[in-house]
């Protein structure tokens, strides 16, 4: 017996959830961070369990998760020196404070 | 002849230009280099010249297709040749461009010693002769306007090549914009004779008017596979009268001619050169190569009585002018009238024979004017001269040779070709004639009240100048005497017969045939000298030892004193006008209302804009990812409720 795709499905939408309501609600940047990884992994498990439940012979779905998973990687590095090289200019990482590019 | 010769004689100077103009740097503290090049490039070109000249009285000219060196544009009903048309005319003038110019060019060496621009007055004299032999060696309208427009350059260039001198650069700004009104007539001229004839090549132009025929009802001509009347009967009239707007203007005749008396603040070889003995001659030179069209349209009484105008007006005005050089100015615009005179009555090759002996005995008097200058630091006031004739005996020679030119004494070259005019416009007009002869007088009289206040009677020379007076270097003074001979003797070589003489015998193939002037000859060479002989007598009388007065003392005379006050109606009448229009309507009006208005709204439109919406960017993150988000949600919403 297995799960159907139904269950991934809404767990996935849960995550999505979560995650963009902690970035729309948080003001720290590392949680604002965290919460878009949430939402790149919330992705990566539609796309295994879609790709699985079309019980199809192409890993299509799964080897996106790597492309995904790398841009993630690629993003965290470059994301978090733009946090510390903020935080050392502004002393604080909240992004209300961070304003300086408006109009 | 081969067009190798004609190239060599044309890419010459343009060498000689592009050496000096480049690599004038380098030249520099090595003046004499920088003249000896210059004066080579023409020097090769004069050979070529003469090389040119004997072939072409051996009987072989370059004409037509043989002349085409290569394609210069070509569309689809129209093809414009870089090519050559060298027959006797065109040797006529090579002759004279580069025999004179290169005695001009040697001269130059000492007159322009010490001076800072050196070899770029040498570069730009090289572009000057390039730009007059581009002129003359043309076979076409397109490459006569290319020269046309490159002497016209230069002119302006060696006019103002003292630009610190404020009244310089005000001269060669004049006479660049005076002479733009006659090049714009000249472009006209070309559009039409190109709208009629659908070329711009002599050839095809002047064998397609010689089969002209009259129409029948006496308006026009007979249109053919060549020719069309684009303006009617009078398609023609309007040409040659187009064209002669633009001979007037470079040629300086009425209304135009008041840019050469100030062209004089260049370099006095720079007005012999140019504003005496060649590239003012342009216009002459034009009106006979295109004689077979000026004698289609009957134009040519319109070319003498400008001509014959323009002569006597500008003999009035240098009777009362005490500048030296001013005085040889109005003089040469005299002369080109007298040219006007003779080619406009028919008489093409009296015409250009006129033009031979003035380039020479003008261009001597202007040198010989530079070496007085040179002698007297530079001082042009004939009032402040006097006595010269001790103090410089070769210059006073030959000035007294080129004046007795000028003035017709008998057998000197002047007197066969003014004599050749006249005698010409005695068959044309018989007004036209009486105002040449007073005229003549008038030019005898105000060269020998030049002469004698200048050279006799007691000196006025100021003494600090006087200590250091002296004759010019050999460099200088050779020039004048080679100079001095053809001025003298050139009308007795080739003038002699009227209209049976060696040089009418040599042009005959180029001009259409003139009728025979009536009238005994011998009658008509004692007349003119007799004029001419009583106009010195009368300036002997009036300035053997008087100084001309500084007041004028009656209306008259302040009104020739100063012109006829032709520089101030001009001022009044066109150039105040169009500097009000531009200051008040195109400036104030135009440019600033409209113009700049039209910019300032749409800049204006934008801020107001740009001002709303930068309110949108507040610099927090989280409002974009919210906007971004309720976009995703929207455009979600409609793919999955409504498409």
């Amino acid at each position: 017996m297995s799960l159907g795709v139904e269950y991934y499905l809404v767990l996935s939408a849960l995550l999505f959830t979560i995650g963009v309501l902690g970035v729309l609600i948080r003001r720290n940047a590392i949680i604002i961070f965290m919460c878009i990884e949430l939402m790149l992994n919330a992705a990566n498990l539609a796309f295994v369990a879609i790709n699985r439940s079309l019980g199809s012979s192409d890993p299509d779905g799964q080897l996106f998760v790597f492309f995904v998973m790398a841009v993630a990687a690629a993003e965290v590095a470059i994301g978090l020196a733009i946090i510390v090289s903020v935080f050392k200019h502004k002393k604080t990482i909240n992004v209300d404070e961070v304003n300086s590019l408006k109009g | 002849m081969s067009k190798e010769l004609i190239v060599i004689l044309l890419i010459s100077p343009l060498v000689g230009f592009l050496i000096n103009g480049l690599f004038g740097k380098w030249l520099k503290g090595q003046e004499k280099l920088s003249g000896v090049l210059g004066s080579l490039a023409v020097f090769i070109s004069l050979t070529c010249s003469i090389i040119a000249f004997i072939k072409v009285q051996g009987g072989t000219t370059l004409e037509g297709e043989n002349g085409i060196l290569y394609t210069w544009i070509s569309g689809e009903s129209f093809t414009f040749n870089i090519g050559f048309h060298v027959d006797a005319l065109t040797t006529v003038m090579l002759l004279v461009i580069t025999g004179v110019g290169f005695l001009i060019h040697i001269y130059s060496i000492g007159y322009m010693h010490g001076d800072s621009g050196y070899t770029r007055y040498f570069a730009y004299l090289n572009l000057f002769v390039f730009a007059m032999l581009i002129l003359v060696l043309g076979n076409n309208y397109v490459m006569m306007f290319v020269g046309w427009e490159g002497v016209g350059l230069c002119s302006y260039l060696l006019i103002g090549f003292w630009y610190e001198k404020q009244s310089a650069t005000d001269a060669g700004k004049k006479a660049f914009i005076v002479n733009r009104i006659g090049d714009f007539g000249f472009l006209l001229g070309m559009f039409t004779l190109f709208a009629a004839f659908g070329s711009l090549d002599f050839g095809s132009i002047f064998e397609t008017a010689k089969e002209l025929q009259p129409a029948a009802d006496g308006m026009g001509f007979v249109e053919t596979d060549n020719f069309k009347q684009i303006f009617g009967a009078s398609t023609l009239v309007i040409a040659t009268l187009l064209l002669f707007v633009g001979a007037i203007g470079k040629s300086a005749q009425i209304p135009l001619y008041v840019w050469l008396p100030d062209a004089m603040e260049g370099p006095t070889p720079v007005s012999a050169l140019i504003h005496a003995a060649t590239m003012v001659t342009a216009g002459v030179y034009m009106i006979a190569r295109s004689a077979v069209l000026y004698n289609l349209a009957e134009t040519g009484v319109v070319v003498a009585w400008i001509g014959v105008l323009t002569a006597l007006f500008a003999a009035i005005i240098a009777l009362k002018q005490n500048d030296i050089k001013r005085i040889l100015a109005y003089s040469t615009v005299s002369q080109l009238g007298y040219m006007f005179v003779g080619v406009g009555v028919g008489a093409y090759a009296s015409g250009i024979f006129h033009l031979v002996t003035h380039a020479f005995f003008k261009g001597l008097m202007f040198l010989t004017a530079g070496s007085v200058m040179h002698a007297m630091a530079n001082e042009l006031d004939i009032r402040k001269m006097g006595g010269l004739r001790n103090k410089l005996p070769i210059t006073h020679a030959t000035f007294l040779v080129g004046a007795l030119a000028i003035a017709g004494a008998p057998f000197l070259s002047g007197f066969w070709s003014k004599d050749e005019i006249l005698h010409s416009a005695w068959g044309g007009s018989k007004a036209i004639y009486i105002i040449g002869l007073i005229t003549a007088f008038l030019t005898a009289f105000y060269m020998f009240r030049l002469i004698f206040v200048t050279f006799y009677g007691k000196s006025r020379v100021e003494p600090e100048v006087a200590s250091h007076l002296h004759e010019s270097p050999a460099v200088m003074w050779l020039p004048l005497a080679i100079l001095a001979v053809p001025s003298a003797l050139i009308g007795l070589l080739l003038g002699v017969g009227g209209h049976d003489s060696w040089f009418h015998h040599f042009t005959e193939d180029v001009f259409p045939k003139a009728d025979k002037a009536p009238g005994n000859v011998i009658l008509f060479m004692v007349i003119s000298s007799i004029v001419g002989l009583a106009g010195i007598a009368y300036a002997w009388t009036r300035y053997k030892d008087r100084v001309p007065s500084d007041e004028p003392t009656n209306a008259l005379q302040r009104l020739v004193a100063n012109k006829f006050y032709i520089d101030e109606i001009y001022n009044t009448f066109i150039v105040q006008p169009i500097k009000n229009i531009s200051h008040f309507l195109l400036w104030k009006v135009f440019d600033t209302l409209i113009v700049d208005g039209i910019v300032n709204a749409v800049a204006a439109i934008i801020r107001v804009i740009g001002g709303t919406l930068r309110r949108l960017q507040t610099g927090l993150v989280q409002v974009y990812i919210v906007s971004m988000v309720i976009g995703i949600v929207l455009f979600l919403a409609y793919y999955l409720f409504f498409a």
